[in-house]
């Protein structure tokens, strides 16, 4: 009777409940701590936190940065990788589709940029960024709607032959090139509005140094920094549309068919259709990245996109935690910067490179920063083997 | 050699009829695991789909769902026939199902299960995700409001936010019921839902079941707990090897010789055994 008479009330009663623990499990212990701060403090962490990774090629910081090569320059490439983990990411972590050509897609972000922008026309650079995603989204419609039907391992090959195809079309084709390559590939289109002066550092103290300045906002050969600029807006950008995917239909019907394909497509989610956009998806933010790197670079050939990209793509992806979005940013960013980082000891870096994945296979297969779920059914069932030992003993 | 199977059967009221079965025969190489099967649940009821284990239950289930298309025969579903349906279109069209072996997305939350199945008739596309547009907001709203009100009816409530496989087994195959709930059907089709469970869960179930149907929906049931399938069900179909040698209100079926003998076998069967 009373049951009946306030369900309103109780709901109500409920629901900021269960929204906050909602919330709040989506979250670290960090995550948490960082959560109960007043709005004020957090808006200016935040804001503190996006200002310094906009001022890192500046500040040069003496442990962070490269001795061997130009801050910026890596800075850029670890961005490049990124955006790339990124898109991945949807592909692999949200939709569970192992993708492993997924260096097609950077080709052909890449490729578009320099065929239109230089070798078969002069388009500007505003039109170039915009057809190279629409190109590499359609080429990963093509892809995706004859492939999607297969699964799993056949799925994992037949996306290796993407990766190739692409690599070898532009190897034997002479509209692309060829071996030789595309040079001339137009850069962003620069504008001069002021000077900001670098830091330079004298063991560990710094000072402002008024001869070393990047020019805001010139996109030229010698200094960098404008690019990882470019490159670090438009991961703020992803970051917010992958943010708004996943809390919505759409990221809950890729995880639905990643978890049980079957049981997704009788409760009513349209899994192909799915799975194709989380491939468009992942083509698009692919394409980007390439768009960039082609128009960064100045000179792209067949050389640029091997097969070893894919898989490091796919090594950031899984090093970092696939399914969550900080894991993967933290995968590529160290699958990206060590080897720049530690380039002195040139001979020894694959070598370690190689030790580092195979040590973290061993201890830490879900990845560095595993999406929250996962450290907390690890944890479950630990508790459940802890258990079990327990009684077993008594 | 036993009775004569009963062919055609009382399925002649097909203004009540939800979902039919029409002369559905499903072949797999040269095994036939439907054989010219007829049934239809009516409108409201809960039919019980009973029979000896491979008799083609959950074969049934499949055909309805757009797992399987019938070799020959024909399914309807409120009149019209089901087609080359996909699987998907079916759930949106108002079947629902469970399954056998529970297969919830185990990663996923409680209340995640069930939004996915709410979304089944949700319209969100990329750009409405992307800008949050009212529609993407209306449903949202509207998809947890009715997650919330499926996972109350089952009695879930307060285990909305634990990940699916930390669920007891009760709560998953109850979880597994509110999932298809929440996709909104018109039929719920429950394979051996009491599997595993022990008589007290089985009272509640039963329970629940009627709940189920006195909602309004129409309740199609595969179990092999005799007594929950006969205390529950308004009518019994029985297949046996592909065919249905059965149908009628429990208590004809329980005495229904063909039944007795696909069960316990025939005479010869327990003379041997014995």
């Amino acid at each position: 009777m009373t049951d009946k008479t306030t369900p309103a009330g109780a709901t109500a009663a409920r629901k900021p409940a269960a929204a906050q623990k909602r919330r709040g499990w989506d979250r670290g212990a960090l995550g948490r701590r960082l959560g109960a701060l007043p709005t004020p403090v957090k808006v200016l962490l935040m804001a503190l936190l996006v200002l310094l990774l906009y001022a890192l090629p500046l500040l040069d910081l003496p442990i962070l940065s490269t001795p061997d090569t130009d801050f910026g320059a890596v800075l850029f490439t670890v961005a490049s990788y990124v955006l790339v983990a990124l898109g991945l990411n949807v592909v692999l972590g949200y939709a569970g589709l192992l993708d492993l050509g997924y260096v097609g897609f950077y080709a052909v972000g890449a490729y578009t940029v320099a065929v239109l922008g230089s070798f078969q026309a002069q388009l500007s650079w505003w039109m170039l960024i915009p057809l190279a995603v629409i190109i590499t989204t359609i080429s990963g419609v093509l892809l995706g709607a004859p492939t999607l039907r297969v699964r799993g391992d056949y799925l994992a090959i037949v996306t290796l032959g993407f990766g190739e195809i692409i690599r070898l079309t532009a190897l034997n084709s002479a509209w692309l090139g060829e071996a030789r390559g595309i040079t001339k590939i137009p850069r962003p289109p620069s504008l001069e509005l002021f000077e900001i002066p670098n830091l330079s550092w004298d063991g560990f103290t710094a000072f402002v140094d008024l001869d070393n300045t990047t020019k805001f906002l010139v996109f030229g050969v010698a200094d960098q920094a404008p690019y990882y600029w470019l490159a670090l807006t438009l991961i703020f950008l992803v970051l917010g549309a992958d943010r708004m995917l996943r809390l919505s239909r759409i990221g809950r019907a890729w995880e639905a068919t990643r978890e049980d394909e079957d049981a997704a497509e009788l409760m009513g989610v349209p899994t192909f259709r799915f799975k194709l956009l989380a491939f468009a998806t992942g083509a698009f933010i692919g394409g980007l990245s390439g768009a960039l790197f082609a128009s960064r670079q100045g000179f792209i050939n067949p050389i640029s996109f091997p097969l070893l990209l894919s898989i490091l793509f796919l090594a950031a992806v899984v090093v970092g935690g696939a399914g969550n979005r900080w894991g993967v940013i933290l995968g590529a960013a160290v699958v990206a910067y060590l080897p720049e980082r530690f380039r002195g000891f040139e001979e020894w870096r694959l070598l370690v490179f190689g030790l580092a994945l195979l040590l973290l296979a061993n201890f830490r297969p879900q990845g560095l920063l595993p999406p929250r779920r996962t450290r907390r059914v690890q944890a479950v069932e630990e508790e459940l083997d802890a258990l079990e030992e327990g009684t077993a003993r008594a | 050699m036993p009775e004569t199977p009963t062919d055609g059967g009382p399925g002649t009221s097909t203004s009540s009829a939800l979902l039919s079965l029409e002369n559905v025969s499903l072949q797999f190489g040269g095994l036939k695991a439907l054989d010219d099967v007829s049934f239809e649940v009516r409108e409201g009821e809960i039919l019980g789909l009973i029979g000896p284990n491979g008799a083609g239950k959950t074969t049934c289930f499949n055909v309805m769902t757009g797992v399987y298309h019938p070799t020959s025969g024909l399914v309807r579903f409120a009149g019209e026939p089901l087609g080359n349906r996909k699987r998907f279109a079916i759930t949106r069209l108002g079947i629902a199902r469970t399954f056998q072996n529970i297969r919830l997305f185990p990663n996923m939350t409680a209340l995640e299960n069930v939004l996915v199945g709410a979304d089944a008739h949700h319209r969100t596309n990329v750009i409405d995700a992307l800008l949050r547009t009212p529609r993407h907001r209306r449903e949202e709203r509207e998809g947890e409001q009715t997650a919330r009100e499926v996972m109350r009816f089952m009695g879930l409530e307060r285990r909305s936010d634990e990940l699916a496989r930390n669920l007891s087994y009760g709560e998953q195959r109850r979880l597994e019921i509110a999932r298809a709930m929440a996709t909104k059907p018109k039929l719920l089709c429950l394979d051996e839902p009491a599997a595993g469970f022990n008589p007290a869960e089985k009272a509640q179930l039963m329970n629940l079941i009627r709940r189920v149907r006195d909602s309004g929906l129409t309740v199609l049931l595969i179990e092999h707990d005799m007594g929950l399938v006969m205390g529950v069900s308004d009518r019994v179909t029985v297949l046996e090897f592909g065919r249905k040698i059965a149908e009628g209100v429990p208590a004809d079926v329980r005495d229904d010789p063909a039944v007795i003998a696909a069960y316990l076998g025939t005479e010869a069967d327990t003379e041997e055994t014995a």
